[in-house]
């Protein structure tokens, strides 16, 4: 059986594959993509845990996690598609003045 | 054992091939492959409820999100060194290419860390208790009485991202 441990290993590479992903590309959309690799990993962790731990609390803060990157994903994309608006590019590297 | 290894290594190859894929399309499709192998695990960690809505709310609806905004912006693919050094690019953006390296930097030195604090002490802790406590009635009966206020509060949530999403997203009037 795999234990506790085999878990955390795989939430641990999956949350630093997408924290490569963060730092690697410069695309906008990909770089969401791997944030939502990242909470992937942490709710991996959380759901480890409850069974762990035997409490259900680790599936209800999954729960809430999955919430917050709904709405994440939700402004994030509608600020992706105002930024393609004004500049015609996905690349962070061309956002960089703070200014329209 | 045999499932968590085949799920597991779905999930991560899934999840490597979403970061080298240069065309957003298909890394959104096998973003949504690496949510299936996860949902597997889930199940196999007794936990049906989350496995469900991994599928209905992440494959079904976020990943949907990413796919609609990735083909209604006709995304363009990514420029690699080469492109910029053909086409000039500006100096900031040669400039970014020196913070990558730096970030792959700190990405491996991440992985590496993870990897010892969790190899150091592990081999003793780890086995499951027996027994599944997480009926999806003793979800709804924790999320409706313990957690009812987050709830409520998760729901505001939704709300004021909706609002924002369209403010945002919103083409804005001409002003004549």
């Amino acid at each position: 059986m795999p234990t506790l441990n085999h878990y955390l290993v795989l939430s641990a590479i999956l949350f630093a594959t997408g924290t490569a992903g963060v730092f690697l590309r410069r695309n906008l959309i990909t770089i969401l993509l791997s944030i939502e690799i990242m909470l992937n990993a942490v709710n991996l962790t959380f759901v480890a845990f409850g069974r762990a731990l035997g409490t259900v609390d680790g599936q209800i803060i999954v729960f809430f996690v999955m919430t917050v990157a709904a709405a994440e994903a939700a402004v994030g994309l509608a600020i992706v598609i105002g930024l393609f608006r004004h500049r015609e590019s996905l690349n962070p590297d061309s956002f960089t003045t703070l200014r329209w | 054992m045999m499932l968590f290894y085949l799920f597991g290594a779905v999930a991560v190859g899934a999840s490597l091939l979403v970061i080298a894929q240069r065309n957003p399309v298909y890394s959104v499709l096998l973003l949504i492959l690496a949510f299936g192998a996860l949902s597997g695990l889930y199940v196999l960690l007794d936990a049906p409820f989350v496995a469900v809505i991994q599928i209905i709310v992440y494959a079904g609806a976020i990943m949907v999100l990413f796919l609609f905004v990735v083909m209604l912006l006709n995304a363009p693919h990514e420029d690699t060194e080469q492109d910029l050094h053909a086409t000039g690019g500006n100096a900031r953006q040669r400039a970014g290419a020196g913070v990558r390296h730096f970030g792959a930097f700190l990405a491996v030195a991440l992985i590496v860390e993870l990897s010892w604090a969790l190899l150091k002490n592990g081999g003793e802790s780890g086995a499951f208790p027996g027994g599944s406590v997480s009926s999806v009635a003793a979800i709804g009966r924790s999320l409706f009485s313990d957690y009812a206020f987050q709830f409520e509060v998760t729901s505001v949530l939704i709300l004021v991202a909706m609002v924002g999403a369209v403010v945002l997203a919103r083409r804005e009037r001409t002003t004549k």
